[in-house]
């Protein structure tokens, strides 16, 4: 980066370790922290909107919907997280792999030839030739998938339960105004229960950010690979030798956790104040005594 | 008239392609000198001025994938890249799952590395999982605990967590050499274990391994492997010129008779 870091065998001191902080590599574990923030950013909105799903499905009139609703919730749930971040983005793959080559392959091929998984070059996800950010990207999309199927199945049970938390005597009133039920739904129920939601689904954000390391299972190169990486010891082979520096790089890792958590729980309190607000509960009782306007 | 359809296609693509065809060449990129991240963030080592050369050869285009150790051979065979260049030893085991190619290198000698000369290499024995040497050291009936780098095996006999590391030589040398405290295990630092590294592939791409055995066979011929290995390796490294005099795989004999003997040895 800097040009007096030509040749690191000449510097000490500051100067190495200025030089050492700005080498590719770490530039590549700085920008590594934007794809936990990027994984974080995708995956929150689009495991809110699955659950939500999943919470309006569980309360269906509809039979059939509503057993998918609950199974969703109920099998995620029970089986490890683990074993559905490894599987959802192989299964994804894999799927979307096969489909492409039903179509652009030879269809009489069979894509499971003994222990392989095979797809002529036209059908692969991303192609052979995709320059390596494709292929990043990719990688990083599937596991938002992973992030987003699992954490949308608690995030369902949190709001199914927030639903059934509303009173019964605001729905009540509704209907004495004669409201549909959609018109419930969409003006009572919906705006009301995010109250009742919301510490469930801050906790649940908060073991979100903290599962963000699982990317590093998943083959996505975020903070703890390159913590992993960078931190342990390097011979004379690498420019710029030095002994095992983990705990560096790990404390580095946790001071970023903290200051995460701490920024959200700032957030989530404004938040539950905002939805406290006017609300028939204690802390909507507590806002009104102190005279914050409604 | 389907299936022509098809054909044509399949022409038009791979006539577009023969001129550089792709190929998605995955390493480990935490084995130096064999492969290793660099300060510029790009692969480098052995394995990969080897690999570059060979796709030279045989008219390929070839890009880089880091993967970890553990699952590269699952990951080849679901064709997330099409071959292994990652210090892989060839195995009969490994042979049941993926093909390999002919040996780039002559079987690599393995070492123990320790805090003293006589640590006990039949005590507890750190490993990268999943390699020959794991397997050798949990056959020796020392007491086996893996990592999945081999840099965190080293540094489990740093901090006393093993009395010893078994892992290729070429790739301990450079934390010997650095190293105030670790040392090789007298009589053990020349094992062999394996029969020479080979670039792994899925075992449907026959014509893929036919390529690549005939460039490395002219690059072994040409003696532009010998050198390479030399540059990266070192020179006290074992190459194929210099196994082929017969002097090397001599000296090698006698040390794997050596190690086969002292599992035997009592341990408790």
């Amino acid at each position: 980066m800097f040009a007096q870091c030509a040749d690191p065998s000449a510097l000490n001191g500051l100067n190495w370790m200025l030089c050492y902080l700005t080498s590719g590599t770490h530039l590549l574990f700085y920008g590594s922290f934007g794809t936990v923030l990027l994984l974080l950013v995708l995956t929150a909105p689009l495991a809110l909107l699955l659950g939500f799903l999943g919470a309006l499905a569980a309360r269906s009139q509809i039979a059939p919907l509503r057993w998918l609703g609950r199974g969703y919730a109920a099998i995620v749930r029970g089986v490890p997280d683990i074993v559905f971040f490894l599987f959802v983005p192989i299964a994804l793959d894999q799927g979307i792999e096969w489909l492409r080559s039903r179509f652009l392959c030879d269809p009489s091929v069979p894509v499971r030839q003994g222990n392989e998984f095979v797809v002529c070059a036209p059908a692969k996800m991303p192609l052979s030739v995709s320059p390596e950010w494709v292929h990043d990207l990719y990688g990083v999309g599937l596991a938002v998938a992973a992030f987003a199927f699992v954490f949308g199945a608690f995030a369902a049970n949190v709001l199914y339960g927030a639903m059934g938390a509303v009173p019964r005597a605001q729905l009540e009133t509704a209907e004495a105004y004669g409201m549909t039920p959609r018109q419930i739904d969409r003006r009572i129920l919906i705006p009301q229960m995010w109250t009742y939601a919301l510490p469930g689904l801050s906790n649940l954000w908060m073991i979100l950010v903290k599962a963000t390391p699982l990317l590093f299972l998943l083959g996505v190169e975020d903070i703890v690979y390159w913590a992993r990486e960078l931190g342990g010891s390097k011979t004379t082979t690498y420019a710029y030798p030095h002994g095992d520096w983990r705990v560096w790089y790990f404390l580095a890792l946790l001071v970023f956790y903290l200051l995460m958590t701490w920024v959200s729980q700032r957030l989530i309190d404004r938040v539950a104040a905002r939805l406290s607000r006017g609300q028939a509960t204690l802390a909507g009782e507590a806002l009104r005594k102190t005279g914050t306007p409604a | 008239m389907k299936n022509l359809l098809t054909a044509a296609a399949v022409l038009a693509l791979t006539a577009g392609a023969a001129l550089a065809e792709p190929l998605r060449m995955g390493t480990e990129g935490a084995y130096p000198p064999y492969n290793f991240v660099n300060e510029k963030g790009d692969v480098d080592g052995f394995e990969i001025e080897l690999g570059n050369e060979l796709c030279k050869r045989i008219g390929a285009e070839c890009t880089w994938v880091r993967n970890d150790w553990d699952s590269i051979i699952p990951n080849l065979v679901s064709s997330n890249y099409d071959t292994i260049m990652a210090g892989m030893n060839i195995t009969d085991e490994r042979r049941k799952s993926i093909a390999f190619s002919d040996a780039y290198t002559p079987p690599p000698p393995s070492a123990y590395l320790a805090l003293t000369p006589d640590a006990d290499i039949a005590g507890v024995v750190a490993a990268q999982t999943n390699t020959i040497q794991a397997g050798f050291v949990a056959e020796s009936g020392a007491t086996l605990i893996e990592f999945a780098t081999g840099e965190e095996a080293i540094a489990a006999v740093r901090n006393g967590e093993a009395e010893a590391v078994f892992a290729d030589r070429d790739f301990l040398v450079p934390f010997e050499r650095d190293s105030d405290e670790l040392v090789w295990v007298e009589g053990q630092d020349r094992v062999v274990v394996g029969e020479g590294l080979g670039i792994g592939m899925r075992q449907s791409d026959t014509e893929l391994k036919a390529r690549f055995d005939k460039a490395i066979a002219d690059m072994k011929a040409d003696g532009t492997l010998d050198a390479m290995i030399v540059k990266w390796l070192g020179a006290e490294a074992k190459t194929f010129a210099g196994d082929a005099t017969g002097g090397d795989a001599a000296g090698a004999d006698a040390v794997t008779s050596d190690a086969a003997a002292a599992p035997a040895q009592p341990s408790n």
